[in-house]
């Protein structure tokens, strides 16, 4: 394989993987920063207890997110040195400011609350983690904003082959961003929502703790079932976007090989031959893409073939067509596990409101073998905005062939690329048991915890007042 | 001038990394020597847990920073030290998560294994920097194009490697100076030792190094013999090291030795200056601040978000490390 074809995979590789716990982190840190509030605010117990259970998965999960994206701010420079030197002037601001201002507050803050329970007072700690779930959110706006100045370059001139910003302000303002920006915190908040009710519905189903994880399990599914519906919604807005921005996404992701007619219907499944650049079979349903593209029946979309050659014409000879099978089936994925997960959560708020959850074993199970789901559709969204982009890493400015480094070697590619796949692997296997070891272990009891504030109070020497006696 | 200024902004980054990851580094590579049992390990550990992470971020920030300020210095020099850089991150990601699942399993053999994860993961990370560092400041083949043309084992020789071992030695200093001042009784004592025992070395070693950059770099054309007050206060702050732990006062010994990370920190980047990265093919090709560096509107917006957000950043990690001032004990509850 060449060195640019392993730099793809190693992108693909690092950042998917990245990306699976960046939004269980920031899922997950709402809904225990929510249950340590109730606890602060009405003074009971049980939530402390949840928020203690819960933040302790969230933190195991927080710092496996934290390594991962280490590699995320370096493999820009490492491989894709060519496309860090065109774009740093603009790219490389966003990425900054998230290490300054969200980094730093989410570091030092998760540090503070793992370490403070016992030594901070009730309302400084429950403080702390709303910094880092503040911090999680800021963290995401950051590098989206990064990422929508990819799919949406604005803001900027090219100067002796440089991109140079010229205008900040429209970096934040763009639609792509607006509708990126929600559409992924709502796809976290429903990652964080359907880990707690399937682990909570794990825990009904072996009767442990009946009271306490049926007011988990009710948190989650209203999170579930409001934050999937608005993922769908701000996924919407996006696709809508994407007919103005990116029509060649949308065609690809569509399978549309030629201009539809008055009325474009959506493709359900079909049966793609790339070769001959045409679907042998299509099952469709009349006016629905139109529907999604227009919010009407009516609105011709614009095929891969015409908009090929609109591409040429506007930035010279090339092919300008993404990967149509994969940016079809990622998009189908995402779209049909998003909806499995709103009809969930639907199901279960009404079984809530009806008080029939327990006597439920079969949808408990269900629920406990749902937790995959938000991560297959964070993922397939993911590699159908990124994949549907391409040939372009810049939209319309720079090819991602063009970005790669060109001294790189393939043989350093392969030992990072080699190395950082078993590492992850490993990292999922430690996890997984870290994982399953405190699910089955389950909630502290209520003792334990009196027990340890009392031992808390014990006078220990202050580092600082025997410093100063020491000097 | 905004060049500058964020040259001197970079530089502040890695004295703040230096000086703070300088002792988690230090403490992360004495663990397994001063904490002999499963709980001493626990209270060593204990004495950065809250810190580390936040630590840490100097070091991604000065990254980020890069990116955005010198796109050029950042692509090169990342493109270019891709194995070294890859060894990195493998000890960071193996540190990082290290500290949090270490203790969460009581099996013996799952903490010994994240224990000397901890170990090398602290030990590679300043090893990587010194060689950095050494050849930042001697030169490495950049072409024309600004790209790196050598290969990993160019990085690779005497000067680099005793830098490497240095910063080793002296964050091994750092992290038993700083254990004295967070750990109490036999704990204490046992890091006051190995302060002494390690300070010697670390003392060497950086004149070492300091009489091979008279060789190897260019400082004695730049500077002449006499190399100005910053080093030489900070060879003094490293001798005086030593008295103030034969004394036992810990504290000044801790003081003392920040200040020589922080202004042998500075004497790399004022030795660097404008440079970023030396070429040894050709002094054109040298990468500086002006020609590596992002337009002047991008540099100052950055300036912007720099100074309204740092002193936020300084205020509540302060607090934090105010909050956690407490020496730790092994009687104490130890949080995990």
């Amino acid at each position: 394989m060449a060195a640019i074809d392993l730099a793809r995979w190693q992108f693909a590789i690092t950042t998917v993987y990245h990306f699976l716990f960046v939004p269980l982190s920031i899922g997950l840190a709402y809904l225990v920063a929510f249950m340590e509030t109730v606890y602060v605010v009405k003074d009971d117990e049980r939530f402390k207890q949840l928020a203690k259970f819960w933040g302790k998965l969230f933190m195991l999960n927080f710092a496996v997110g934290v390594v991962t994206g280490i590699i995320q701010e370096f493999q820009f420079g490492m491989n894709w040195s060519d496309y860090s030197r065109f774009v740093g002037d603009i790219f490389g601001g966003p990425l900054a400011v998230e290490a300054l201002v969200s980094f730093f507050l989410e570091s030092t803050f998760i540090g503070i609350w793992i370490f403070g329970w016992e030594r901070l007072p009730k309302k400084i700690h429950l403080l702390a983690i709303w910094m880092v779930a503040i911090g999680t959110t800021i963290s995401a706006f950051w590098i989206l904003t990064a990422n929508a100045w990819m799919q949406e370059p604005v803001g900027f001139i090219v100067q002796n082959g440089h991109a140079v910003m010229n205008d900040f302000g429209a970096l934040l303002m763009t639609k792509q961003l607006w509708t990126e920006f929600p559409h992924v915190i709502f796809g976290a908040l429903a990652t964080g929502a359907f880990f707690v009710t399937g682990v909570s519905s794990y825990q009904l189903l072996r009767k442990y703790e009946v009271q306490l994880f049926k007011i988990s399990l009710t948190i989650g599914l209203i999170v579930a079932f409001f934050s999937s519906l608005l993922v769908a919604i701000a996924g919407h807005d996006q696709a809508q976007h994407l007919m103005v921005n990116q029509p060649m996404k949308m065609a690809a992701s569509e399978a549309l090989w030629d201009t539809s007619g008055k009325s474009a219907p959506w493709t359900v499944f079909a049966s793609i031959d790339t070769e001959h650049q045409k679907n042998s079979f299509a099952f469709e349903v009349p006016g629905l893409l139109s529907m999604l593209a227009y919010n009407k029946f009516e609105g011709q979309v614009k095929g891969i073939h015409q908009l090929q050659r609109e591409y040429v014409q506007k930035y010279g000879p090339g092919d300008y067509v993404p990967p149509v099978k994969t940016t079809f089936w990622s998009f189908r994925i995402m779209v049909v596990t998003g909806s499995l997960m709103i009809l969930l959560g639907l199901y279960g708020i009404v079984k809530i409101l009806l008080d029939q959850m327990e006597r439920l074993t079969i949808f408990l199970k269900i629920l406990l073998w749902s937790i995959p789901l938000p991560f297959i559709a964070n993922s397939s969204g993911w590699i159908m905005t990124e994949i549907g982009r391409q040939p372009w890493g810049v939209f319309g400015f720079l090819k991602t062939a063009d970005g790669v480094s060109p001294t790189v070697t393939a043989g350093m590619i392969w030992t990072s690329m080699i190395g950082f796949t078993v590492i992850y692997g490993l990292l999922a296997a430690a996890l997984i048991k870290l994982f399953v070891h405190f699910i089955k272990k389950g909630v502290p009891a209520q003792t334990t915890l009196n027990g340890q504030e009392e031992r808390a109070e014990q006078p220990s020497k202050s580092a600082f007042g025997s410093t100063a006696e020491v000097i | 001038m905004l060049e500058t200024i964020w040259f001197v902004l970079i530089a502040v980054l890695f004295i703040g990394f230096f000086f703070l990851e300088g002792f988690d580094y230090g403490v992360g590579m004495l663990l397994p020597f001063i904490g002999k049992n499963d709980v001493e390990r626990r209270v060593v550990i204990n004495t950065i847990g809250p810190f580390w992470d936040g630590n840490e971020v100097w070091f991604l920030t000065a990254g980020g920073a890069m990116f955005a300020a010198f796109p050029n210095w950042y692509a090169t020099l990342f493109s270019g030290f891709y194995l070294a850089l890859f060894l990195l991150l493998v000890a960071l990601i193996g540190r990082g998560v290290a500290f949090e699942f270490r203790s969460k399993l009581e099996s013996p053999v799952w903490r010994t294994m994240w224990d000397w994860i901890i170990f090398f993961g602290s030990l590679v990370p300043p090893l990587i920097w010194g060689i950095a560092l050494a050849n930042l400041m001697r030169g490495v083949p950049i072409d024309a194009k600004m790209n790196f043309v050598g290969s990993f084992w160019d990085l690779i020789s005497l000067y680099s490697v005793t830098c490497g071992a240095s910063m080793v030695l002296l964050f091994v200093l750092h992290g038993a100076l700083f254990l004295s001042l967070k750990t109490t009784d036999v704990m204490q004592e046992r890091a006051r030792s190995v302060a002494l025992a390690v300070g010697q070395w670390a003392t060497a070693l950086v004149m070492l190094f300091v009489l091979l950059s008279y060789i190897e770099t260019d400082m004695f054309t730049r500077n002449g013999i006499n190399p100005g007050a910053v080093p030489i206060l900070a060879g003094f702050a490293l001798f005086s090291v030593q008295y103030f732990l034969k004394q036992k006062r810990d504290g000044w010994a801790f003081i003392m030795n920040s200040v020589t990370i922080v202004l042998s920190t500075i004497t790399v980047f004022m030795d660097l200056f404008p440079r970023v990265m030396i070429s040894s093919l050709n002094p054109a090709w040298t990468l500086t601040i002006y020609n590596t560096a992002s337009g002047p509107y991008t540099l100052k917006v950055m300036t912007i978000v720099a100074i309204s957000v740092v002193p936020i950043v300084l205020g509540y990690q302060i607090w934090s490390y105010w909050t956690f001032r407490k020496r730790i004990s092994t009687t104490d509850h130890l949080e995990y």
